[in-house]
């Protein structure tokens, strides 16, 4: 299948009170892939995935979804917009005085005009899709952080949109959920063509999911690499990208300890 | 165990330049003996170069590092800089850590030494743009609460109910407590004509200050939504917080207040009759008096109030609640500030219900 972009980043900068993050920075994702956000803690991942979904406004530049400008739009064009994206905040960010299928019921509840059982059905199953379908009853403050993740990723799920935004989805999982999730991540992108925008810092799942990556500086304010993570390990010629790959410490500290 | 060979500081000027010498054992015990001193020497002397001499330190910890960097660390004119020599290898690796200069404190926010003048308008600019945000605020609100009423159906039902419980019936015990003291005050004092008084109108402020706790419990939850996302969540899935967090609340206060309203009245005149009860005087002769003294505009004019001060309590509340900022405090502040605000609302807006009232003659 030929590459077709779903979405466009173009000319952004961005950043808090002045501060800029990022720079001036183009990056396209295409319809299906896994695009995976690299960067050390504090670069700016979670805020460009922020923008991406419109929460906030760019300094300057323009985020394209599937050809409309989340940025300017407004209205029942931006809902028309939302609509297309499932979103997973690092925090979880589920509804604290919902139980868990409440919460996965939500989006279904406003956007669709199914019966309540066929509601609790659908809840259910993207309850199960990530091995909770047992805590559906239960409130996010009696569920453990990785549960409260994957709980989020149902949620994102509810109204199975084209685009599936994650921020460190398996952080605070064991070794096998992580694993599992890596597996449904590549179910869906394959099977459904679900495009990912994935920020994340675990090694073995950036190579099991990742299509394409980009990795953002904090020094440069810009992306320091893009493409095949695999690819990038073995012939980037920037040491910082080596090393982030090869789980090594950065170049300058190592120069310091010696 | 030996006894730690101290910190020691000591000092000399040679050739226009000075040397302070460190000597010792630079920990994080120690140094409080010597920081003082070294910083004062090194202010003493701000325009010529400083040499502080390490070579005879032993033994230097994070607290020792933080130390000679705080010394390093200094603003002061190029011909007058500050070097560290003879520090130990091992412990010069840790200094090499830190760049000075950048660990500069930032410098102080002279805000406290404004102008009076100055800070008279920055303190109306911030009210006025507080206003501003009230009334965008009041603005959205109110189109909120219009879709509700005309599209009852999209109101999240569950919620309102939730919240009546919370705002209803648990301010219960606390309104029947005053109200039922009130009413046997008032009766006590009886020979002062309630109309004179004129208790029926305070009801609604009685009322209001109870369930003042429920603003702030608004503020508090979705000042906690907003740390943790789920403000974020809800605009990502295209719902709008105020139609959804809002508005489910203040239909719930609006409900619950002239409910609270009548309660209190009830239970006010029920603590004025068993006074009367215990006075041997008959049930019906006070019931009568009651009847007498209070006609239905009073209780009407007090009723009046509920609904205003209902919208004002559950707004100002959820208004602080979205304005939560980051950090750990700012739910609390974010409580505060709507109790406040409240406060402060209710006093103005009763002020001209007496206004009106009085016009009215009521
Ligand atoms: N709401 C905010 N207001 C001001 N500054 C912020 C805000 N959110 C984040 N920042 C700052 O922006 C920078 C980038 O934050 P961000 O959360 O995007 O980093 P990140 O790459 O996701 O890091 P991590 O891997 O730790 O999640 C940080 O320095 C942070 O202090
Ligand atoms: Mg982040």
């Amino acid at each position: 299948m030929p590459a077709e972009p779903i979405i466009r980043v173009e000319h952004f900068t961005a950043g808090y009170e002045g501060n800029v993050l990022m720079r001036d920075i183009n990056f396209t994702v295409n319809r299906g892939e896994v695009f995976v956000i690299l960067g050390g803690s504090g670069s700016g991942k979670s805020t460009l995935m922020k923008h991406m979904i419109g929460l906030y406004e760019p300094m300057a530049g323009a985020v394209y979804i599937d050809g409309d400008d989340i940025v300017t739009s407004e209205g029942d064009a931006r809902r028309a917009i939302l609509k297309k994206i499932g979103v997973m905040y690092q925090s979880g960010a589920l509804f604290g005085s919902m139980t868990l299928l409440e919460n996965v019921r939500l989006p279904l509840e406003e956007y669709t005009s199914l019966d309540d059982d066929a509601i609790d059905l659908v809840a259910q199953m993207k309850l199960k899709l990530v091995g909770l379908d047992a805590f559906s009853g239960h409130m996010p403050s009696e569920i453990s952080g990785g549960m409260q993740k994957r709980a989020a990723i149902a949620r994102a799920m509810a109204l199975d949109p084209t685009i599936l935004f994650l921020d460190e989805p398996s952080a605070g999982l064991d070794p096998i959920t992580s694993a599992e999730l890596d597996l449904l991540i590549l179910r869906l992108a394959r099977s459904l063509h679900i495009t990912f925008v994935i920020v994340t810092h675990e090694l073995a799942s950036i190579y099991a999911v990742a299509d394409r990556v980009i990795m953002l500086d904090k020094r440069t304010k810009g992306i320091i690499a893009e493409g095949d993570p695999k690819v990038l390990r073995d012939t980037s010629d920037n040491p910082w990208v080596r090393q982030f790959f090869r789980r090594e410490a950065a170049p300058d500290t190592i120069a310091e300890t010696a | 165990m030996a006894p730690s060979p101290a910190a020691s500081l000591s000092l000399s000027d040679v050739d226009g330049k000075r040397e302070l010498r460190l000597a010792g054992r630079l920990d994080s015990y120690s140094i409080a003996g010597v920081w003082p001193d070294a910083r004062a020497a090194l202010d003493a002397a701000p325009n010529v170069p400083v040499l502080i001499d390490t070579s005879r330190v032993e033994y230097c910890d994070g607290g020792g590092i933080a130390m000679l960097v705080d010394l390093l660390r200094q603003p002061r004119p190029p011909e007058a800089q500050v070097s560290v020599v003879g520090l130990k290898p091992q412990f010069q690796t840790l200094l090499d850590q830190f760049d000075p200069v950048a660990m500069r404190a930032p410098p102080k926010e002279h805000e406290e030494r404004l102008h009076t003048v100055a800070e008279i308008g920055r303190a109306a600019l911030i009210v006025g743009r507080d206003m501003r945000v009230q009334v965008a605020f009041i603005g959205e609100t109110s189109s909120a609460l219009w879709f509700a009423i005309t599209h009852p159906h999209r109101i999240r039902w569950k919620d309102v109910w939730y919240t009546c419980e919370q705002v209803g019936v648990n301010a219960l015990p606390i309104v029947a407590l005053i109200s039922f003291l009130l009413g046997i005050i008032l009766a006590f004092q009886s020979a002062v004509p309630m109309k004179q008084f004129g208790a029926e109108i305070f009801v609604a402020d009685l009322v209001g200050l109870s369930i003042l706790r429920s603003g702030a419990a608004f503020a508090a939850e979705i000042g906690t939504m907003k740390v943790n996302e789920e403000l974020n969540a809800l605009t990502t899935m295209g719902l709008d917080p105020v139609r959804f967090l809002v508005v489910t609340r203040i239909i719930a206060a609006l409900l619950m207040m002239p409910l609270l309203c009548i309660f209190a009245d009830l239970i006010g005149i029920l603590g004025g009759a068993l006074t009367m009860i215990s006075f041997n005087i008959p049930i019906s002769a006070f019931l009568h008096e009651v009847d007498s003294l209070v006609d239905v505009k009073d209780l009407l004019a007090g009723l009046a109030k509920a609904p205003v001060f209902a919208i004002l309590i559950a707004g100002i509340g959820c208004l602080r609640g979205l304005q939560t900022q980051t950090g750990a405090s700012a739910v609390g502040i974010s409580a505060t500030r709507a109790v406040v605000s409240a406060i402060i609302l209710l006093v103005v807006v009763d002020g001209i219900y007496a206004f009106v009232y009085y016009l009215l003659d009521i």
